[in-house]
């Protein structure tokens, strides 16, 4: 059922993909309401659809295609947070395309993939996962911002920004949510990682660093903190923080598809 | 629908005509009422702006003497006016009503000031109870229809001067300019008109930097600003998150290194350098900058140019909304002139029937209830099917142009009193309503 529920989910996210595709070519007020309004719906569906997974009362949560579910889940609700502040869809534009693929993903296969080590604190394993994923959101959600800032950037310096079609908002709208969203996810990828290495403890006695996926994310959470700091001490911005942005996102998918390789943090079919 | 407009604007009469026939907004109520005095008018407003003087009615026959109204009023002779004069009837009348409330009929196409003009004009006559029936429709209309135009196409989404593009940019840049600070740098005309309409849209403070420091201190003190020597020029202008440029410098007095400067002390927040000096300014390599944002008088001058002919591509899709509008309205305006025939002609019927039951009644002696019923279906039986062709005959010539020859023929007819001629045509639909329960 609850897959079911999460390809109806799909089908909404399909919408705001349609949007994000023609987003970039020209404005319609209408078609963003529409795709707000479908990726609302979509949000009711995939909720409904993670509280029957959660209802199941299963370890399934740590599975790859339920964890995808939750990012996409996350990603979408930081979106709405946005839209409710700055009241612009212009984000969508990245995030929907990151969060259909994720919905797809996990909406594909029936049969899910299970963690298959045991794990005695499932507490702090759900901790775990909740956390990184909502790092891993505002994460998604900021490097967005750096690339529509970039864009809105080379708009307003190629001095073509005063045409009648833009739909991007202010530069130092844009600026904002790719901070605030950096900010925010900053201590629940911290929170996430120290979770994870309490879980490591719990289940194996130790934490092994030399294990990729241990390693691609501290490298990322590494990045992450330059990115945080270079923001807040000299304001980097702009082509600087896109590519800081960039190599973070690029670290976080690598240490999500370090899961494959990792020794520790392996799935297997159930 | 017996409207009729009689008027000059920006095209039809030079400024000398116009303002001799400029009313001021104390003198409008009393030229309302003495307009609905006139012979042959029941409704009348005026509106009255530095474009545009109209005289807007609705009249008894479709004929009144609006020019007589004009003569009198401006103690002006017939050669001195009318050549200047346009005048419209009817459904034109709608058409130019609704133009000009969407601001198509407007100097500046687009522009936002004349639908306010309007609806105060609509107001004033309003309160003197100059405009209370089909005029009252007429505006209201035009109003909506004005607001679609505004939501549906672009065409006042637009700036066309270079001070309002200049607010356009910083606000592409900063989003909201509440709280930012403006440089002046050059005291000039130009500039100053830029930063005031900077400091309109909430800009926090000004400096103003000059060669000749009390040109400085002079402009300073027009927008409650700071003068800054132009030595410190350097060391301050990073407080600033706008500079406008326009000394007369032969080489440009903001160059890649200054640049620099300024974002690492601003810890890389952006700026916005609005240049408008010939040579300019800004140097190409600062202009170059991430975070320095530098529009020369050329970009600006530009963006006005497509901003101008967007506006125009606009236009056309609004004169199409309108098109489209004039004939909805003219359709519904229509129906409601026969409303109040075909209501009059259900009540007369209705009468009869009433009459002839109760005349009858006393030979027929004691009914059962399924009798009282039956009696009742089969008169309004009767009834319905004999209007049935009168009222679709009504509604289908209320489209047409034979509309009053078919409402008199049906009056004469039926020795009809058509009362509510003049009732607020608000209330209308409710009778329409009934029109169709009773059919």
């Amino acid at each position: 059922m609850s897959l079911l529920w999460l390809r109806f989910a799909l089908g909404c996210y399909f919408i705001g993909l349609i949007y994000a595709f023609v987003a970039l070519s020209r404005t319609s007020d209408l078609f963003s309401r529409i795709a707000l309004h479908a990726a609302s719906l979509g949000m009711v569906f995939h909720f409904v659809s993670l509280t029957e997974l959660f209802l199941s009362g299963q370890v399934v949560w740590a599975s790859v295609h339920n964890g995808e579910s939750l990012l996409a889940f996350l990603s979408m609700a930081f979106f709405m947070v946005i839209y409710t502040i700055y009241q612009t869809t212009s984000p969508g534009v990245v995030v929907f395309p990151v969060v259909f693929f994720l919905t797809f993903v996990a909406a594909v296969d029936e049969q899910p993939v299970l963690l298959t080590q045991f794990v005695s604190h499932k507490g702090w394993l759900i901790a775990h996962i909740i956390l990184i994923f909502t790092g891993y959101a505002a994460l998604v959600l900021s490097f967005g911002a750096s690339l529509l800032y970039l864009l809105q950037e080379r708009r307003l310096k190629s001095k073509k920004a005063t045409s009648l079609i833009s739909f991007l908002p202010a530069l130092e709208v844009i600026d904002q949510i790719g901070y605030r969203s950096l900010l925010l996810g900053f201590p629940f990828m911290t929170l996430g990682l120290l979770t994870g290495s309490v879980v490591a403890m719990t289940t194996y006695g130790h934490v092994d660093f030399l294990d990729p996926k241990i390693l691609l994310s501290l490298l990322m959470w590494a990045v992450y903190m330059v990115m945080v700091f270079t923001r807040w001490n000299s304001g980097w911005r702009g082509r600087r923080a896109a590519f800081l942005a960039t190599f973070a996102f690029v670290a976080a998918l690598a240490a999500w598809a370090a899961n494959y390789f990792s020794a520790i943090h392996r799935f297997a079919a159930s | 629908m017996r409207f009729q407009l009689i008027g000059v604007n920006h095209k039809s009469a030079p400024l000398e005509v116009r303002e001799r026939l400029a009313i001021p907004e104390s003198r409008l109520p009393d030229t309302c009422r003495e307009l609905t005095a006139y012979p042959g008018i029941e409704e009348g407003m005026v509106i009255s702006t530095c474009n545009r003087v109209e005289v807007v009615t609705h009249t008894t026959n479709g004929h009144a003497d609006l020019r007589g109204f004009l003569h009198d009023h401006f103690h002006l002779k017939p050669e001195e006016l009318d050549a200047h004069l346009y005048e419209f009837r009817e459904k034109d009348v709608v058409r130019h009503l609704f133009r000009v409330a969407a601001s198509l009929d407007s100097m500046v196409v687009g522009e936002a000031q004349i639908l306010g003009q309007v609806k105060e004009a609509y107001a004033t006559a309003r309160a003197v109870g100059a405009v209370r029936g089909q005029l009252d429709q007429l505006f209201s209309r035009a109003f909506a229809v004005a607001k679609r135009v505004r939501s549906e196409t672009a065409v006042g989404s637009s700036s066309v001067s270079i001070a309002s593009v200049a607010v356009e940019l910083a606000k592409k840049i900063f989003g909201t300019l509440q709280g930012k600070n403006v440089f002046i740098v050059g005291a000039g005309k130009m500039s100053e008109l830029a930063a005031r309409h900077l400091m309109a849209h909430g800009c926090a403070s000004i400096f103003v930097a000059n060669r000749t420091y009390d040109r400085a201190i002079g402009l300073a003190q027009k927008f409650n600003g700071q003068a800054i020597k132009f030595e410190d020029l350097y060391s301050t202008c990073d407080k600033a998150d706008i500079v406008i440029t326009s000394t007369g410098a032969p080489h440009a007095i903001f160059r890649r290194e200054h640049g620099e400067q300024f974002l690492a002390r601003r810890k890389n927040r952006p700026m916005f350098f609005i240049d408008i000096a010939v040579p300019r300014d800004v140097s190409q390599g600062m202009a170059k900058l991430d975070g320095i944002f530098a529009y020369d008088i050329d970009d600006l001058q530009q963006a006005v140019t497509s901003h101008v002919a967007d506006r125009r591509k606009e236009a056309e899709r609004a004169e199409a909304i309108i098109a489209g509008e004039v004939e909805k309205f003219e359709a519904r305006i229509s129906t409601l002139d026969v409303v109040p025939t075909i209501v009059s002609l259900q009540d007369h019927l209705e009468t009869i029937r009433q009459a002839e039951i109760d005349r009858v009644r006393g030979r027929m002696g004691q009914l059962t209830p399924e009798q009282e019923i039956a009696i009742e279906a089969l008169t309004r039986g009767i009834i319905n099917k004999v209007m049935h062709t009168p009222i679709t005959t009504l509604k289908s010539a209320a489209k047409e142009s034979e509309a009053t020859t078919v409402v008199d023929v049906v009056k004469r007819l039926f020795n009809l009193q058509v009362k509510g001629k003049d009732i607020p045509l608000q209330e209308s639909p409710k009778k329409k309503d009934e029109v169709g329960t009773r059919q």
